[in-house]
């Protein structure tokens, strides 16, 4: 499945610049170890312990991937996966 | 006399620059302002100088990450922009009657420019925006700081555009409009509303206050505790009761107080901190209840509208420092919300919206459970009006009308003529 994952401007230095990046994947897991593979600087900027850093949110379509199925959640050809940091607002 | 030294990361403590940034690109943690040790000070000419200051939150600016004080200074004038702060500290007898406390004070931040605490961070991020070059402001509010921040595009002549979740009560939308700011209502929960910010902070060149800014903005925060500690006479309160929505203000309040201890500009010890939130959105509240030390994130459905937030920022450190201090974080339903307000109401005579209400409830709870000792001094923080949020107050009380005669007053309200 191909998917697209939007970089956050904090991201992009470790993704050789990018604003976003095509993919493969059936889940959100699967889709982010395909970035990683594609840009190795981002796996320790967004994973830790296994799961997700803690002020890292990542959306599939504008949802929160913690109201879905976390890191198992499924993505479909075409699906747009966010990252963003959690930090803002208040 | 501006200390500000860098922005650094709160996860891994690496330093950036003092530019518009507020998120590590390492670890993804947030930055806060560190700023140069003052090392030993002169106390005595120290707090002279701070009383000497305006009657606003500059006169705290040695603590507040700005190069120059804004403005002209003047002991009575604001220095620029609106006069946030040196907001009245009340001693509230009724209330700790009632409650069967020893002694209360109510912090009353409803008495801001834009009548919440959101004055005072708007102030300082606004302040550092300008420094930093930008010429127009922006925000993602639950309903004050979106008043707080258009105000202060009309008092500095600043554009501005505010982004509020499209379902909020029709006062704070009136009330925010009315300055002339470019409104943003989006269908969705502030979280949502949140989320498009940050996306949107990126293809903008605007100073969002809670984005971009958020470093310097939530600074601001600290002056709710140095405020406190000078009204109670250079001293700490033992316990202070303030909301949780995101955590920052909860989180500064400390910070204030940490600070000024270090200095001993402030004598005491750091109070307990207790957090309050609504029931229909406590990630916060449920994430201490169950030990985690993260909050997962929930849908909010209630009527406290400005703390809800689901996906709160500084949840983890809110956490942090209720466990740290010995307190709690605890959340009160709707009706216990709508309760609150009145008994503030009625034995303060300060009038708070749905936040303060969830605040007042909380204390109520802490009261009733024995957690707070019959010596203590508490702090309640009231941080908005209760004109913000009218609904509340709508079919709790009689209205006596009658036609303009003795009889029929008489008539309506016998008990009266008897007395």
């Amino acid at each position: 499945m191909a998917v697209t994952v939007k970089i956050p401007t904090q991201l992009r230095a470790a993704a050789g610049g990018v604003t976003d990046a095509e993919v493969e994947g059936s889940t959100v897991g699967e889709a982010l170890d395909s970035l990683y593979e594609q840009f190795s600087d981002l796996r320790d900027r967004i994973s830790g312990d296994g799961g997700l850093r803690r002020f890292v949110n990542v959306y599939v379509a504008g949802e929160d991937i913690r109201f879905l199925d976390g890191l198992d959640t499924s993505v479909s050809d075409g699906d747009e996966i966010t990252i963003l940091p959690a930090v803002a607002g208040g | 006399m501006a200390s500000a030294e860098a922005l650094k990361c709160k996860e891994c403590k690496a330093e950036f620059p003092l530019d518009a940034s507020y998120v590590c690109d390492r670890c993804f943690g947030p930055l806060e302002v560190s700023y140069r040790p003052l090392g030993d000070i002169d106390v005595a000419e120290f707090r002279r100088r701070i009383q000497g200051g305006p009657q606003n939150i500059w006169r705290y600016a040695d603590f507040l990450p700005v190069e120059t004080q804004p403005g002209s200074s003047g002991r009575n004038t604001s220095r620029a922009g609106l006069p946030a702060g040196c907001t009245p500290l009340v001693r509230a007898d009724r209330l700790a009657e009632r409650l069967g406390l020893g002694e209360v004070w109510v912090k009353n931040d409803a008495a801001n420019p834009t009548h919440s605490f959101k004055d005072r961070v708007v102030a300082v991020a606004v302040a550092r925006a300008r420094e930093l070059g930008f010429d127009t402001l922006a925000c993602a509010s639950t309903g004050n700081l979106a008043n707080a921040v258009a105000a202060a595009g009309a008092a500095y002549g600043m554009e501005s555009y505010v982004f509020i979740p499209a379902d909020l009560e029709e006062q704070k939308i009136l009330a925010t409009g009315i300055y002339g700011t470019r409104l943003v209502a989006v269908r969705g929960s502030y979280d949502d509303v949140n989320r498009l910010c940050t996306e949107l902070s990126a293809e903008h060149p605007w100073a969002f206050v809670n984005v971009n800014l958020r470093p310097y903005y939530a600074e601001g925060s600290k002056t709710l505790a140095y405020e406190t500690v000078e009204q109670l006479g250079w001293r700490t309160p033992d316990r202070v009761v303030a909301p949780i929505a995101s955590g920052s203000l909860f989180t500064k309040i400390a910070r204030g107080f940490e600070e000024w201890l270090e200095l001993g500009l402030a004598n005491g010890e750091v109070p307990v901190f207790n957090g309050a939130q609504a029931a229909g959105c406590s990630p916060v509240a449920q994430a201490f209840e169950a030990g985690h030390d993260v909050c997962r994130p929930v849908r909010p459905d209630t009527i406290a509208k400005s703390l809800a937030i689901g996906n709160p920022a500084d949840g983890p450190y809110a956490i942090e420092l209720a466990r740290s201090t010995g307190g709690a974080v605890d959340a009160v339903t709707d009706d216990e919300i709508r309760a609150g307000v009145r008994l503030l109401a009625e034995t303060t005579g300060i009038f708070t919206e749905t936040a303060g209400g969830v605040t007042t409830a909380v204390l109520a709870k802490l009261a009733q459970r024995g957690d707070i000792g019959a010596d203590e001094r508490v702090v309640l923080y009231i941080t908005g009006d209760g004109l913000k949020t009218i609904d509340v107050a709508r079919g709790t009380f009689e209205i006596h009308e009658i036609e303009p005669s003795l009889a029929a007053f008489e008539e309506a309200l016998p008990d009266a003529v008897a007395a």
